[in-house]
């Protein structure tokens, strides 16, 4: 959006922090701008495995798969304002069905993908459905629960989810013959992963369904007026974050070949909620700064011990006063 | 014709009969406004007729088909929009996102199309953004289409409202107080603008207003209702010299006769 209110002339003369960002702000409004510079991160991104070490790569890796996840949780919390405090059973739901499917049944990673999101959609949709009535902190309320029950079952239903310790021995998939075994082919699979998730997030923001999503979180009672099913409208914002998840599950139960339930904790449904509202809602970019904030941030400082979640967890509260719109925010908020 | 028929219609909030079997019918090209004092149950009429509360009884029939059952967007699908009393415009919207919301129910291209961006979804785009300009148009604030609706003007902001209820092409549409808040000039604007509808689109017109000046210039039809009861049906100047009209508006003179 060109030229938004606040970005006019009136605006230019800021000093200062918030010159720098008008000026930014200006750069990024250019399509051909946008593009370019995604390209460059994109090739910046390909080329790193060239020079970086496992470390470098384990980490960067960890990042494209929160910029994935926030994304996801981005289209329920940041398009639709659904507050959701349970996302990570999603992920969960992904990477279980994964890995049930390839090591105790035998399948085929690839060919695994397919039944793995389906039942991520139909667990989305038991947990979801009921929810749809549902305003601000009950919702927020319901949203946990679901999600701290996927973990329970995950961990009492011992013949299928190994219970407590998890599920070992997951099979490595490969590609056109290549077995991926390597951090490297991880990274190179999640980088891909999180170029998707970023064009989806694009094409589906700007589209019908995108603003109905925005109409919907703005005023429900309006755009039902308007001839929009709310119920339906937020039932696709759920089903497709939670797809985002699911997919970014199938892939890290690949990667990681063994999981337990301890990986899906509400810490963890916590942890990508604060990536999206750090990266600024309902903004694409934001969630791309937000997941690499949260993922390298304690990796940088990891000399300072454990004083760096207390450090972080003032930046947090310093961001929330002096900047609650997120490090890079819709403009429009 | 009637567009609307509305039959017997009974609204209660606990005890409190809201709308108290309440019949009238509004004709297929005509102007109607409903009147009342403050708290006549205007608003729930048409909260009623949209969908937004059901009622305990009676029947709503638009279009000759029955919609006391249907959510208020089927009815809305079905060709029946309305403008609310207090603006309620998506505030962190630009102008023309807000109106394109009013083609929703005339489009469906979904998650797989946006995805794709396939021919028929950009066609689709295409068609969504010339009816929205055409709609902005016609209310004439097209020059703002980019901006944010929350930074406009009260009186274009109202605008706004219009067009996005036109976006969604309807058959009937209900105007909840649209002058509320509008100065002189906007006024004249309104009564101009709803006119047109009328003529340049034959889209029939129903609604509420305070201002005894603007429903008496437009209205070919007059319906005044008072504690959700209908006291009065006609013309303008049959309704105004009802002595139940004057009564409810002035209160009655003692029984004196002072």
């Amino acid at each position: 959006m060109a030229a938004n209110d606040g970005s006019g002339a009136a605006v230019a003369r800021r000093t200062g922090l918030a010159g720098v960002e008008d000026r930014l702000a200006a750069f990024f409004d250019d399509r051909r701008h946008r593009y370019a510079v995604f390209a460059a991160l994109i090739l910046a991104g390909l080329l790193v495995p060239r020079v970086g070490s496992n470390y470098t790569l384990e980490i960067l890796t960890n990042s494209f798969l929160y910029i994935v996840l926030c994304l996801g949780l981005n289209i329920i919390v940041g398009y639709a304002g659904l507050l959701d405090l349970g996302f990570a059973a999603f992920f969960a739901v992904g990477a279980y069905s994964t890995g049930i499917l390839t090591s105790t049944f035998g399948w085929n990673f690839w060919l695994a993908i397919p039944p793995a999101l389906l039942f991520t959609v139909i667990v989305r949709v038991i947990i979801g459905a009921p929810t749809l009535r549902l305003r601000s902190d009950y919702l927020a309320i319901v949203t946990l629960g679901a999600g701290e029950m996927i973990r329970i079952i995950a961990r009492n239903m011992k013949d299928l989810t190994g219970g407590a310790s998890g599920l070992i021995g997951i099979q490595r998939p490969s590609l056109f013959g290549l077995e991926l075994n390597q951090i490297s082919h991880y990274y190179y699979i999640f980088l891909a992963l999180a170029v998707l998730a970023v064009f989806a997030s694009d094409r589906l923001e700007h589209s019908r369904l995108g603003r109905a999503w925005k109409y919907v979180r703005d005023d429900e009672d309006a755009a039902e007026a308007m001839g929009i099913d709310r119920v339906a409208v937020k039932l696709s914002a759920y089903i497709i974050g939670a797809l985002f998840a699911g997919l970014a599950g199938c892939f890290y139960a690949a990667k990681m070949t063994a999981i337990s339930p301890e990986t899906f904790q509400f810490m963890q449904s916590i942890m990508i909620l604060v990536a999206v509202v750090l990266g600024g809602m309902g903004k694409i970019a934001g969630m791309v700064v937000g997941a690499m904030a949260m993922v390298l941030f304690p990796e940088v400082f990891r000399e300072i011990g454990s004083m760096r979640m207390l450090v972080f967890g003032l930046i947090l509260i310093v961001m929330m006063i002096f900047r609650p719109q997120g490090i890079w925010p819709d403009r429009r908020h | 014709m009637a567009i609307l028929e509305v039959k017997d219609l009974t609204l209660r909030f606990g005890g409190l009969e809201v709308i108290d079997t309440l019949s009238f019918d509004v004709e297929e090209g005509g102007i109607v406004s409903l009147i009342g004092p403050n708290g006549a149950g205007k608003t729930s009429v048409f909260n009623c007729l949209t969908g937004f509360y059901r009622a305990n009884a009676g029947d709503i029939r638009f279009r000759n088909e029955s919609i006391m059952s249907l959510k208020p967007h089927k009815i809305t699908a079905r060709g029946m929009a309305r403008t609310f009393q207090n603006l309620r415009l998506f505030k962190q919207m630009t102008v023309i996102e807000n109106v394109k919301s009013g083609m929703h129910c005339r489009t469906r291209e979904g998650a797989l199309g946006a995805l794709l961006r396939s021919a028929g979804q950009r066609r689709e785009e295409a068609e969504i953004e010339r009816v929205a300009e055409e709609c902005l148009a016609f209310v004439g604030i097209l020059e703002h289409k980019d901006r944010l609706a929350r930074n406009l003007p009260y009186g274009d902001q109202r605008r706004v409202e219009w067009a996005r209820a036109l976006a969604t092409r309807p058959k009937l549409l209900l105007f909840d107080e649209p002058a509320a808040g509008l100065n002189y000039d906007e006024k004249e604007r309104l009564i101009d603008l709803i006119r047109r509808i009328r003529e340049e689109l034959s889209i029939t017109i129903f609604l509420i207003e305070h201002d005894m000046g603007l429903v008496m210039k437009v209205s070919e039809k007059v319906v005044v209702i008072d504690y959700g009861k209908k006291i009065a049906e006609g013309g303008c100047a049959e309704v105004q010299s009802n002595p139940k009209v004057i009564e409810a508006y002035l209160g009655k003179e003692d029984e004196d006769g002072n």
